[in-house]
């Protein structure tokens, strides 16, 4: 197939399915619930968690089961060149995408008329901005002690004209040789069960069952790092404090 | 099984043995944990004590609570949870003017009382009980929720501890207010920092040695 191209080189000099180096902690924001920082190279987001609390306003309450509401914003700052802060087209869109990635796994039965708000800030853009968020929005759910089914990983898999790659930058996302980039953030639990897949760009059937199959492997790499952080924030030996 | 910290989806322990309790699932013969927090057995039975989140009110549970609104026949009270609560006349163990609740209880009083129902409209409150009603005077702080069952300690030894030592009298509302009631400020906010070491060590096995010894280190 065609990955076996071994001799193309990532600008950053990364092998095909190694993802950048990767930073989480929870409990960054206080005031929160539930909190969540996750750093992956040059992209960081903060998630942060309110809730569950009573829906506001009262017509978009459910009777039945409890809500999951996402926010994610972009700050003026993250970019190179400024954007306009507030909402957009795209925020709203990743917004939408976010909680469909992570509410498969959500257990909100038992919150009627409930709604859990999770709020995620981009505060530094290297591409992979929507896997940092849902990342970073999966640890601070559970953080907030809310129930879940498991956690959510998601990776961000690309295709430089025929290669496969992990974990794309900025710079990747702009390759312009050959077929050009195609981007697929993929999002799957713990057990590799997939909750959220995108494709913007062109690939063959086989070769994107090729692009699953390496974000589950990505994914697992980033479960760990996502539980070591939520593990290492409770130290039984010394109080609880870090 | 050891005491650990479990994150959701995480399988605490494998084969038939064991039985799933609070805040877990039996999943093809493993005990999966469903909350973030410390997963714990007793006699066999798997449960994950949660360590973060917001309160979640209970019946029997005593709260502390703020009057949010005087409405025709009780009043509305802000426990914290997102379930408002009701504290109606009829749970007051004395007469109510209604034309005069305010004499009772007026908006921003705060009160103690006992949630004794949880319905599909809310939280029933009742203060026909030693010790309920409401807070005249006092430090009221705020705590993480998940911590009151450390301040209690077990069968109240930690309270006591506290209470003895710094000569105040205290409440703890299962909300995570605690009201503190000494002889002078400077106990009050003695027993405040107490109470403070207390949630910020509160995995420590035998905590209630340490918080002697703190008592010990820190005597005025």
């Amino acid at each position: 197939m065609t990955n076996k191209k071994s001799d193309f080189v990532r600008p950053d000099g990364r092998k095909l399915d190694e993802l950048r180096p990767i930073e989480a902690k929870v409990g960054v924001v206080p005031n929160a619930d539930g909190s969540a920082m996750y750093k992956s190279g040059d992209t960081v987001a903060i998630a942060a968690v309110y809730g569950p609390k009573k829906m506001h306003p009262q017509h978009n309450q459910d009777p039945s089961k409890g809500q999951l509401r996402c926010d994610y914003n972009m700050l003026s700052f993250s970019v190179t060149e400024r954007i306009r802060p507030g909402k957009n087209r795209r925020a709203m869109e990743i917004s939408e995408i976010t909680k469909w990635a992570l509410e498969p796994v959500l257990l909100l039965d038992k919150y009627p008329n409930q709604v859990v708000d999770v709020f995620i800030n981009i505060i530094q853009a290297d591409a992979g901005t929507r896997t940092a968020g849902i990342n970073a929005a999966a640890m601070a759910l559970a953080h907030a002690g809310i129930p879940m089914r498991g956690m959510v990983s998601s990776v961000a898999v690309g295709k430089l004209d025929k290669t496969l790659v992990v974990d794309l930058t900025k710079e990747e996302e702009d390759y312009h040789e050959g077929e050009g980039p195609t981007d697929i953030p993929i999002s799957m639990t713990d057990d590799g069960k997939i909750t959220h897949m995108q494709l913007d760009g062109k690939i063959g059937v086989t070769q994107l069952q090729e692009a699953v199959d390496l974000a589950k492997g990505a994914c697992a790499k980033i479960y760990e790092i996502q539980k070591k952080a939520l593990k290492d924030a409770i130290d039984l030996e010394n109080g609880g404090k870090k | 099984m050891e005491r650990k910290v479990v994150i959701p989806g995480e399988t605490i322990v494998e084969g038939e043995d064991y039985l799933p309790g609070e805040n877990t699932e039996k999943n093809d013969g493993k005990i999966i944990s469903l909350r973030y927090g410390l997963a714990e057995e007793q006699n066999s039975l798997i449960k994950v004590i949660p360590l973060s989140g917001v309160y979640s009110p209970r019946r029997g549970n005593t709260v502390v609570g703020k009057v949010e609104n005087v409405t025709m026949n009780g009043w509305v009270v802000d426990i914290g949870s997102a379930e408002g609560a009701f504290l109606s006349i009829m749970e007051v163990p004395r007469y109510v003017n209604k034309d005069a609740m305010e004499e009772v209880f007026k908006i921003d009083d705060m009160i103690i009382a006992k949630i004794w129902s949880i319905g599909k409209r809310g939280i029933d409150l009742t203060i026909k009980s030693h010790g309920l009603g409401r807070i005249n005077e006092g430090l009221i702080i705020k705590v993480n929720p998940n911590k009151v069952p450390r301040i209690i300690g077990k069968e109240g030894s930690m309270i006591n501890l506290i209470k003895e030592k710094t000569g105040c009298e205290i409440d703890v509302g299962q909300n995570g207010y605690v009201i503190i009631e000494g002889p002078d400020l400077n106990a009050e906010i003695f027993a405040k920092r107490a109470i403070n070491f207390v949630t910020e060590n509160s995995y420590i096995s035998g905590l209630t040695d340490e918080v002697t010894k703190w008592f010990e280190e820190n005597k005025k």
